[in-house]
């Protein structure tokens, strides 16, 4: 009976929540992106009053609960919440109990893993080379777009994957913040948390579990060898 | 013509130097930590002095009495940095040619084909700097500072990391180049029989200060 729900083709409900969680994750991800490169470039290269607050702020959603950060996701994205009225007024855009608020969710938990690996990348770009850049007559954006970025480029990708397998993994911020509706907010999590709710849903779940390691596992292995690039191009200076 | 004055004062270590160049090149020579990097680093406007006046054949790249200061990269200078910094994600091809979007000029003054010619670089284009030898690496960086279309080369220690036998290649490559193309240079080196090879004009640092100058200016 297990043998052969598990190898049963996913049901319509389980491919919704499957390529919602991908979709949910992808979004967060690359909206944060330029995001966590700009903080991360400050937190690497600047000096400056509050730094270390800023830094503290960003690695919040790593250590509170996460029901918190979904609770004051809805208390300033929610209908009510002052910049959930901006975005509503300014571009029509309403994160509550829709996959949006989902993508918002997994874009601040998955921040604190892009922040860090971009911010480690930028530094171990050396500022000598840099430096080799300004005297050759290029203007520092151009210095940052043809050796920083370049240099940094697998530890930023490494920091993309984190985000976004932080995100698939996403949670407790996610079923506080935009409720677990199918179809519209349910993600691989949420799904499973229900099946695990109903008599006889334990194949459902054992599935939505083998995806969801098969997404994580892949996503770490893919960080790892980025990881292992960025050391050994700084090694080769 | 190069013109250098400068105080800089870094801890306990003060470099004041007061020189005028007498010849398109100029030879920094003394023994390490004697201040000769930091006097390029002035030149190339990556360190500021507390003090200080750098005017390269009637540019003035920096005269802090009269509250001058340009930025490093509008000195085009050609730094050939001690440790070379190749940028290690682009190919030779792709180092060298580096500066060559920032010359102010349509038609560069340095030809590409000729320098990478009298450079011998032309096997090593497609490869990175990674795969390159200690000899090649110089080459490339040499090359990469030529290309930027420098108002001044300043070459750190061009010599240094390399056995005899590349050591004398290297030096037959710059004095090629210096008969080539009208560049004034100033070449730092702690190796006497160097750059007494190859300058007009030297001048010797210690401790921060120039003690001897040869030939020794005429009366």
């Amino acid at each position: 009976m297990w043998a052969s729900a598990l190898l049963a083709p996913f049901s319509p409900q389980e491919w919704t929540a499957i390529l919602l969680s991908l979709k949910v994750a992808t979004i967060g991800m690359f909206v944060s992106l330029p995001f966590g490169v700009a903080i991360a470039f400050l937190l690497a290269r600047r000096d400056f009053p509050g730094k270390g607050v800023l830094n503290g702020i960003v690695h919040l959603p790593l250590v509170l609960p996460p029901v918190v950060t979904g609770w004051l996701l809805l208390l300033g994205f929610g209908r009510q919440g002052p910049l959930g009225a901006v975005f509503a007024d300014c571009c029509g855009l309403v994160f509550s109990f829709r996959w949006t608020g989902a993508a918002l969710a997994a874009g601040v938990m998955g921040f604190p893993l892009m922040v860090r690996a971009i911010r480690l990348s930028l530094e171990a770009v050396v500022v000598r080379l840099e430096q080799a850049a300004e005297t050759l007559g290029a203007r520092p954006v151009l210095v940052f777009a043809t050796i920083t970025l370049p240099l940094a480029a697998p530890g930023i990708v490494a920091g993309m994957i984190l985000a976004f397998a932080r995100a698939i993994g996403e949670f407790g911020a996610t079923i506080t913040f935009v409720a677990n509706i199918p179809g519209e907010t349910q993600t691989i999590a949420t799904a499973l948390y229900s099946a695990t709710q109903i008599p006889g849903g334990e194949a459902i779940a054992l599935r939505l579990t083998i995806v969801a390691v098969t997404i994580a596992f892949a996503a770490l292995l893919a960080a790892e060898v980025l990881a292992a690039r960025v050391s050994r191009r700084a090694m080769e200076l | 013509m190069i013109e250098i004055q400068a105080r800089h004062r870094l801890g306990a270590f003060t470099l004041d130097v007061a020189l005028e160049s007498r010849g398109p090149t100029l030879a920094l020579f003394g023994p390490s930590g004697a201040g000769k990097t930091t006097l390029l680093n002035i030149v190339a406007g990556l360190t500021r002095p507390q003090e200080g006046r750098v005017i390269i054949d009637g540019v003035t790249f920096l005269d802090s009495a009269a509250a001058v200061e340009l930025s490093p990269r509008a000195r085009r200078v050609g730094y050939v940095f001690q440790e070379l910094r190749l940028f290690p994600h682009l190919k030779v091809e792709g180092n060298l040619l580096y500066g060559r979007r920032f010359t102010p000029h349509a038609k560069p003054v340095v030809d590409f084909d000729q320098a990478v010619e009298i450079l011998g670089l032309r096997p090593l284009l497609a490869r990175r700097p990674g795969r390159l030898s200690g000899g090649e690496k110089q080459r490339v960086a040499i090359g990469r500072a030529l290309l930027a279309d420098p108002r001044v080369l300043l070459l750190d220690e061009p010599l240094a990391a390399l056995d005899d036998a590349r050591r004398a290649e290297i030096l037959a490559y710059i004095e090629k180049l210096r008969a080539a193309f009208a560049i004034p240079i100033v070449f730092v080196s702690h190796r006497l029989s160097e750059v007494e090879r190859i300058a007009d004009d030297i001048a010797i640092l210690e401790n921060g200060r120039i003690v001897a100058r040869q030939p020794t200016p005429r009366p």
